[in-house]
């Protein structure tokens, strides 16, 4: 008896069945004539970190909250936690920890209320919130300024409060937009070290960046997002191998006497032009350079580095991540 | 195979977008009641201005007005005439304050609820839990004035009672009113509409004179203003003189509370979940 008469893996209501705590098919999102995500795949595996990276208005921000049931999506499938965020927004957000973009935290509590509060907006039992803030003070350690109000911690301090806040109800799964936009290098360290705690505990981490070291650093895998459409997928070194050379050399010229970018591309796989600079991709940069300055150009400077995320983008879309 | 089950929805609750209520609106006022611990001053005096008011008009001007007919013709001292009147206009004013200035700072400010709004609260909690805080507030300010009311002895009836709901139910009208108003407000300069709204109505229905100083024409716009009919209440309640006319006040604040709620829920929803 033949019973797969649809396909495999697809059920009788339209969405597509796998193990993916979020998984989306042809997801779009407009706002009246703008289109601000332009149909998307992504499937996020339990238990991986997975990124979202693109300039800023790529649509990073806009996916991500349609994954937190905060934004009606404008066509196509989505499925978080195996749940429709359109019709179980409540019992999704019940499970996930949101780590917005800009902090919000309640400016009128302490940084201790800020815990125990949230949690009862979650239903949990007054004692269990309050062991909860304390061990999650702990974690983002700010257990001497407990009883501080929001205002008088710093920039890093706030970010690592606003995401022990997103972990009071124990999520499955953890969006963060922009986890460490605006913070000191220290701080930075500091919260990637936290959020790499969270990864070995198993917690499935959902992160948008636009910088290409924190993408390298945190993900397991990642799309590179432009303009509303994923322009690439992969592992960060996997994406780096495929789009990119192994090694770049970075030339800086005196704007006299620069040359054109066509009389180096002899000397290297590609080659992209940026105001201040030229990037030759090339497999060995120090022979590169040794060819370069034996063809008789005379750099002002120049620097040997391994390709990064940044000229896998710099390559997708012929534009610098950050301007 | 069983069909999913759908649960059985309150009809009030079909007026409101779905998935938008989580049942959990008490947890916002225990956030407001932790957060006031804080700003006690400011809770505070919202207690004293109706008594200054009592105290200024009721005494002062009183002596030279002397006595006012009450509801039911019978003259009554000028400091008993206003008292019910302050009772309503300092739960109309507490209820709009709260609803106003506070809920747009939070809305556009402070993103709060943005916030709870990635909890399951949704904007059903927010607008109920918000209304619910401007509730308490005004009935415990009610309950303080109509305290005082009754030690300067300008309560005349048992009924007076009555006047802690009756001043809830009036704060309720507001709150739910407010807030719907101030989730169309874009910026600051709009809350001059709010005052432009509240401040003639405090002065002119009948809080401080009886409706008969008017012509016939200003009278019915007066009998059209949500504090008159709260003022007429109060002074029922307060004076004694009960009858069925009050049960058509109080329809009045139902009207209210149901527009109020079901149009801020539904803003709210538009202005948070886009």
């Amino acid at each position: 008896m033949v019973i797969a008469a649809r396909p495999v893996g697809v059920s009788g209501y339209g969405l597509v069945v796998s193990d993916a705590l979020v998984q989306a098919r042809g997801l779009r999102k407009s706002f009246g004539a703008f289109e601000a995500v332009r149909g998307i795949d992504v499937d996020v595996a339990p238990g991986e970190v997975f990124g979202f990276l693109g300039p800023n208005g790529a649509g990073k921000s806009s996916t991500m909250r349609m994954i937190a049931c905060v934004s009606p999506r404008s066509a196509g499938t989505l499925s978080v936690l195996g749940m429709d965020p359109g019709s179980d927004g409540p019992r999704i957000r019940a499970r996930i920890g949101v780590v917005p973009q800009l902090d919000n935290l309640d400016a009128e509590l302490s940084v201790r209320e800020n815990l125990e509060i949230y949690g009862r907006y979650f239903g949990l039992p007054r004692r269990h919130v309050r062991e909860k803030a304390t061990e999650l003070l702990e974690f983002a350690q700010l257990t001497e300024r407990a009883g501080d109000t929001v205002e008088e911690l710093s920039g890093g301090m706030k970010r690592r409060l606003t995401i022990a806040r997103s972990l009071v109800n124990d999520p499955e799964l953890l969006l963060l937009d922009e986890p460490t936009t605006g913070l000191d290098p220290q701080a930075r360290h500091l919260l990637w070290d936290r959020l790499y705690r969270l990864k070995r505990e198993g917690v499935t981490q959902i992160v948008t960046t636009h910088y290409m070291d924190e993408a390298e650093q945190l993900c397991d895998r990642l799309v590179v997002m432009d303009g509303g459409v994923i322009a690439a997928e992969g592992a960060p070194a996997e994406l780096i191998g495929r789009y990119s050379t192994r090694e770049v050399l970075e030339l800086r010229f005196d704007p006299e006497h620069r040359p054109s970018a066509a009389a180096l591309e002899r000397h290297a796989d590609r080659v992209e032009e940026l105001p201040d600079r030229f990037l030759l991709y090339t497999s060995d940069g120090e022979r590169t350079q040794g060819d370069v300055v034996g063809a008789g150009f005379v750099p002002l400077s120049s620097l040997v580095r391994r390709s990064s995320l940044e000229d896998v983008f710099l390559r997708l879309t012929g534009r610098t991540l950050v301007d | 195979m069983s069909a999913p089950t759908v649960p059985a929805v309150p009809s009030v609750w079909r007026l409101l977008p779905a998935g938008s209520y989580a049942g959990r609106a008490r947890m916002m006022m225990v956030r407001s009641a932790t957060a006031s611990r804080r700003t006690w001053p400011a809770f505070v005096s919202g207690f004293f201005e109706p008594v200054f008011y009592l105290l200024a008009m009721g005494t002062g001007l009183g002596s030279l007005v002397g006595d006012l007919p009450g509801p039911d013709g019978q003259p009554i001292s000028y400091a008993a005439f206003i008292a019910p009147g302050l009772l309503a206009a300092s739960a109309m004013n507490g209820a709009v304050f709260d609803s106003t200035y506070n809920v747009f700072f939070k809305l556009h400010y402070a993103r709060l609820y943005d916030s709870m709004l990635a909890t399951p609260l949704g904007p059903v909690d927010v607008a109920l839990g918000e209304i619910g805080w401007a509730l308490l507030r005004g009935g415990l300010y009610a309950t303080a004035f109509l305290s005082v009311m009754a030690g300067f002895g300008l309560i005349a009836s048992p009924w007076a009672l009555l006047a802690l709901p009756a001043a809830l139910s009036v704060a309720f009208a507001f709150a739910a009113v407010g807030m719907a108003a101030t989730s169309f407000m874009r910026s600051w300069q709009d809350f001059d509409l709010v005052t432009l709204a509240v401040l003639p109505m405090f002065l002119f229905s009948t809080t401080f004179y009886p409706l008969s100083v008017y012509p016939r024409w200003l009278q019915v716009v007066v009998e059209c203003l949500p504090l008159y009919h709260a003022v007429e209440l109060m002074r029922g309640l307060t004076t004694g003189v009960v009858g069925l006319g009050l049960l058509g006040h109080l329809g009045y604040f139902v009207v209210m509370v149901v527009v109020g709620v079901v149009v801020a829920s539904r803003r709210l929803e538009t202005l948070l979940l886009r």
